[in-house]
């Protein structure tokens, strides 16, 4: 299947998994003009939020222990995208996440290295010098994050930017000011514009689902993004609080089941915001293995946006390592 | 006028951490009975994950109460002391009944609680001055040492004396501006339980102590293992345990204070002996100017 490559690698991307004006069938003529774009998302079914609470609760009380515990920690930490979006950052705050990147427990060389670092797009450059060839991408945010309220021209350039710097994965951020006045078309026209920007960097796209107001939103701005070629979903900037809740997460995670099973292409979700201790990561990853199963448990389809879970998933690791309870005095502060 | 038929409301109590009373997690209960063995309340047994969260709770407010002013931190200690006096008729009972004291006995014991309280209340201001001091230092030195709280202490309570043994352990480390967790009495827990009730309701902030019914041999050994307790103080440990905590908390260098061989007399005159372990000197060379 197309859709199963490993995106991550360029040469692996095949022709129909890179940026298209028209998206994939059978969905190639939904985008043909406004009404119709509108008509398709608004014929997608709607969400049961009842409902949709009610499961992640009951998915949330699973209890995860021993091996299973240890597993799922060392996952976790292979899956976040270290971040740190501050308008303080300063190069050497980059160079000192960078290194905790790549080693996040310096005291254990077992200790699988993160995902990403995420920066803003200036500082991409500082970060990708420091990683080297350490296998830790760098993502950049971009399209006037968080906001996203600057011109088309603007927002291509700052892509741009971050690509050049050395950025291979970017985090843009959706109009939401258009898609919530109803203008969606133009919403996913972005998307494309900033896909073909991108170039051969990986594309995830911020639904901000904090401020699209209900889940019915967060599941048309979803097909909104994967219709344009994101190669993920995003939750949240992190700027705006509810960020990554458990049934946003559950919602997202169904449309990108649903998408891959109509075009057969897989579309990558991260959770980013709100998502701070352990207990939280380990419920996002039994979500995940209960709704679109085991072909998303890696860090090529699945990344925690976070800066504060890596050191409690340190902590929890020092815990079961040596039988007691670590404290933040024995992981590194950001 | 009710009559004697009433049904007797029972009590099952709850922890003290973090300003709030939560049921332990492992859902836990045990019988608290009197000296005669008739049955008193329900108290909750804390598990290692309330341990856990209540160092935690303690690790979080230390940076309020540490930085607190010696002034302020008298004054909120104080007013736990008019609290208490003002629960002295619940506390007399409690001990009376815990401790199988006559009630004149336990309402002395209550007294000395509450001066000993107030007592810790006045040396939060007064320690500076004994403890630290200038130095003279061989250079163009302005040299001065300052004692400052060593930071979240594990508290195994004395198993005999329920309230004054307790506040005789606590209040020390309080009015260093420490936060504690604290295991109580296992077979006497209701004055500490009621002195948790007396903290919430006075303008300690939630978080500075944490109150733990139950084992102390079950819970001491996680406190005395976990990374984030910088100093234990095991008066309250099972004698043949006691040495088990210290060399488990020498694996995290932390300040031990050794349990005495049998449990002292707590209306001696504590001294500062309670004061001095959870303080660490800090000093200051500062240029002498021209």
């Amino acid at each position: 299947m197309a859709g199963m490559t490993h995106v991550l690698d360029p040469d692996a991307l095949s022709d129909d998994a890179r940026a298209l004006s028209v998206p994939l069938p059978p969905y190639r003529d939904v985008t043909r003009s406004d009404s119709a774009f509108r008509a398709f998302l608004h014929g997608l079914p709607g969400v049961d939020q009842v409902g949709a609470e009610a499961r992640v609760a009951q998915l949330g009380s699973r209890s995860i222990k021993t091996t299973s515990k240890a597993w799922a920690i060392d996952t976790a930490i292979s899956m976040v995208d270290l971040t740190t979006l501050e308008g303080a950052d300063t190069p050497g705050k980059v160079r000192s996440l960078a290194a905790k990147a790549k080693s996040p427990d310096p005291t254990d060389p077992t200790c699988p290295r993160v995902a990403a670092v995420c920066v803003y797009g200036d500082l991409a450059g500082v970060a990708r010098e420091a990683l080297g060839d350490s296998g830790v991408h760098v993502a950049a945010v971009a399209t006037a994050f968080p906001s996203g309220r600057a011109s088309r021209a603007v927002k291509l350039a700052d892509v741009r930017d971050a690509v050049q710097n050395g950025a291979d994965e970017i985090d843009m951020v959706i109009d939401r000011g258009a898609f919530l006045s109803g203008r969606y078309l133009e919403v996913y026209e972005e998307i494309v514009a900033v896909k073909e920007a991108c170039g051969d960097a990986h594309l995830k796209v911020i639904l901000e689902t904090g401020e699209l107001v209900t889940l019915d939103n967060v599941r048309r701005a979803s097909w909104i993004a994967m219709l344009a070629g994101g190669d993920f979903i995003k939750t949240s900037t992190g700027k705006v609080s509810p960020a990554a809740t458990l049934p946003v997460g559950l919602v997202m995670l169904e449309a990108v089941r649903d998408f891959r099973a109509a075009t057969g292409r897989q579309i990558g979700f991260k959770p980013a915001g709100g998502i701070r201790t352990t207990k939280d990561a380990i419920k996002h990853l039994v979500l995940i293995n209960e709704t679109v199963g085991p072909d998303w448990l890696h860090a090529d389809w699945f990344r925690f946006g976070a800066s504060s879970l890596l050191n409690d998933l340190l902590l929890q690791r020092q815990k079961l390592r040596t039988g007691h309870y670590s404290g933040p005095d024995y992981v590194s502060v950001d | 006028m009710i009559g004697n038929d009433r049904l007797a409301v029972r009590k099952t109590y709850k922890l003290y951490v973090n300003g709030a009373f939560p049921r332990s997690e492992s859902g836990r209960t045990y019988e608290v009975t009197d000296a005669k063995g008739h049955f008193l309340a329900n108290a909750a047994e804390a598990s290692r994950k309330d341990a856990r969260d209540a160092v935690v709770a303690a690790r979080g407010a230390f940076a309020k109460w540490s930085g607190a002013t010696a002034y302020n931190r008298g004054q909120v200690l104080y007013r736990v002391a008019e609290v208490m006096e003002g629960r002295h008729v619940q506390f007399c009972e409690e001990v009376a009944a815990g401790e199988g004291l006559s009630a004149s006995k336990a309402r002395a014991a209550v007294d000395a609680a509450i001066d000993r309280w107030v007592w810790y209340a006045g040396w939060t201001d007064k320690l500076a001055a004994v403890l630290g001091g200038a130095n003279p230092v061989a250079g163009p030195y302005f040299d001065f040492s300052t004692p400052e709280p060593t930071g979240v202490v594990a508290v195994l309570a004395p198993q005999q004396s329920s309230l004054l043994g307790l506040v005789s352990v606590l209040a020390p480390v309080l009015a260093t501006g420490n936060t504690a967790v604290v295991v109580t009495s296992k077979e006497r827990p209701l004055p500490a339980v009621t002195l948790g009730e007396v903290l919430a309701t006075s303008d300690v902030p939630g978080g500075v102590v944490n109150l733990l019914t139950g084992d102390a041999g079950e819970l001491g050994t996680w406190l005395a293992e976990h990374a984030d307790v910088d100093a234990i103080d095991l008066t309250g440990a099972p004698s043949h345990r006691a040495m088990e905590f210290e060399r488990e908390a020498a694996g995290t260098i932390k300040r031990v204070l050794r349990p005495p061989v049998t449990e002292p007399d707590w209306t001696a005159d504590p001294g500062l002996a309670r004061m001095t372990p959870f303080l660490e000197t800090k000093t200051v060379w500062h240029p002498i100017g021209l």
